[in-house]
């Protein structure tokens, strides 16, 4: 980190340009304060900071039943992972496969995927295939759109990871007599796969949002599970608070160890 | 016979539906198109400006703006919009639904646009800021001049992504009744039932303006290219 632009974009402050930054320091502090401060306010005037409103998210059967929703939605994104990431590692290898016919196949499939909204694909199979019979469990309604859309942009990271594996390896594996498919199946993919592991996590965490799409197909993921408990307590702003900011934990931490794998990685690279 | 025929009705009512509907699915059009560039256009805004408080020399400034993009690349956009469309109205800030859609989609590509902008920053070489810096440029005169026209290349492609992110973004605020595209087909689907020609009319929307989205990218990358203009000499390839 020590040869990027950002860290000489200003010199080592002097006396003088200290007291700047110390001014400067104080007045944002108190700006960002103020913002936070009259958000506060918001609520308070509209009775919303009542402690009633709050306590009830501290409450066993509140709990468990926001837990549920929580589960349905680990359950929902691991099942959309297991079978979105293997599919999108096969939609790589056919879009860099010789035939042709198999390139055309997967750009059309992923360019498709990676360009309309997961909503539309989710209304396919909520409002248009049950018109031509085709019912689905309120558990697939959610996971196969997940699955179709995951696959695109998992197929995109597996292309770069393939692709930012060394030419030499290849080279090397061809000197020593293995066939392209050998090389790539025994020499090539299980370094790519380490490569886009931090990506895969990113990816872990886009399903993880998609999956509040639970709320258009009704089906008990935390979204909407939150709506449900909504018209229960109609505390609204509380609900999708509380919500949002397990939302946010979760992803936080699937962020932080994604970056934390890749840094590790990179100074593996650098030691190596 | 009987399916050739079959099919050549099914064109001509859908033609005929698309027509009946047309001043529905045009403003539908129009709502996704709005959402779109109204968002993107703030996030470049606001997410530039984190970006320079993300780098500027004034801890709290760079905390704040740390802090707002954890929390909004984290919480799904559709968490996001629900929140202030149906959360907000509780504590006396009442928007209109399109505006609830406009604010959710900025806040949310805002910190996609800092995070870009900052990497961006971070492809310029030292020794361009090092250099502004000794000619005496200050900390916004060597980020105008030296940093971030050059940062501007690298981030065109990065950029691309987070406006297709805002276009594919835009159909959730049918979830908040905003009579964009995905809220008018889908209703027109549920009255008519006539799934395929909605599906298209949609599909075709989002596919074009993503891809238009990215055709522009590219022109726009052509032209800031080094060498692109003929002013300067392209710069040698690092490898």
């Amino acid at each position: 980190m020590s040869n990027s632009a950002t860290q000489v974009l200003f010199d080592a402050p002097g006396p003088k340009g200290r007291r700047r930054i110390l001014l400067l320091s104080i007045l944002s502090v108190l700006a960002i304060a103020g913002l936070l401060a009259a958000g506060l306010w918001q609520f308070h005037a509209n009775g919303q900071l009542d402690p009633n409103k709050w306590v009830v998210y501290l409450r066993a059967d509140y709990l468990a039943f926001l837990g549920q929703g929580l589960w349905g939605t680990l359950k929902v994104t691991a099942a959309a992972a297991v079978v979105a990431f293997p599919f999108g590692l096969l939609l790589a290898l056919a879009r860099l496969s010789r035939s042709s016919l198999l390139r055309a196949i997967a750009i059309t499939w992923i360019e498709f995927f990676r360009g309309i909204p997961m909503l539309l694909v989710v209304y396919a199979f909520l409002l248009a295939l049950p018109a031509f019979g085709v019912t689905f469990p309120r558990f697939w309604m959610l996971v196969i759109p997940m699955i179709l859309v995951s696959s695109a942009a998992t197929a995109e990271v597996f292309r770069a990871g393939i692709k930012a594996v060394d030419r030499g390896q290849h080279e090397a594996a061809a000197a020593i007599g293995l066939s392209r498919r050998d090389a790539m199946a025994s020499v090539v993919l299980p370094q790519a796969v380490r490569l886009v592991l931090p990506s895969l996590i990113l990816a872990l965490v886009t399903l993880l949002k998609d999956s509040t799409l639970g709320y258009v197909v009704s089906y008990n993921e935390l979204q909407f599970q939150g709506k449900t408990l909504v018209s229960i307590t109609r505390y609204l702003v509380q609900t999708y608070l509380v919500v949002s900011v397990i939302y946010i934990v979760i992803n936080l931490l699937l962020t932080r160890i994604a970056l934390a794998l890749d840094a590790r990685m990179k100074a593996r690279a650098v030691a190596s | 016979m009987e399916t050739l025929h079959g099919i050549i009705q099914y064109l001509q009512e859908s033609i005929a539906l698309l027509g009946d509907n047309l001043p529905l699915l045009l403003q539908g059009i129009g709502y996704t198109v709005a959402l779109t560039l109204l968002g993107y256009g703030f996030a470049l805004i606001l997410g530039t400006v984190l970006a320079v408080c993300r780098v500027s020399p004034i801890p709290p400034l760079r905390w704040a703006s740390a802090v707002y993009v954890e929390i909004f690349r984290n919480i799904p956009l559709l968490s996001l919009l629900i929140l202030i469309a149906f959360g907000l109205p509780d504590v006396g800030l009442l928007l209109p639904y399109f505006w609830c859609g406009v604010l959710g989609l900025t806040l949310s590509s805002g910190a996609f646009v800092c995070e870009n902008v900052r990497s961006g920053i971070n492809t310029v070489p030292v020794g361009h800021a090092e250099a502004a810096r000794s000619i005496g440029l200050g900390f916004f005169g060597t980020l105008r001049f030296v940093v971030l026209p050059q940062a501007f290349r690298a981030m065109v492609q990065p950029l691309v992504n987070v406006f297709i992110g805002t276009v594919i973004g835009s159909a959730l605020c049918s979830a908040i009744a905003v009579s964009e595209i995905t809220w008018v087909t889908q209703t027109l689907n549920i009255q008519s039932g006539r799934a395929v020609v909605m599906f298209l009319v949609a599909g075709a929307v989002y596919l074009g303006m993503s891809l238009g989205g990215a055709a522009l990218g590219g022109v726009i990358e052509r032209a800031v290219a080094p060498g692109g203009t003929g002013r300067c000499a392209p710069a040698p390839r690092s490898t």
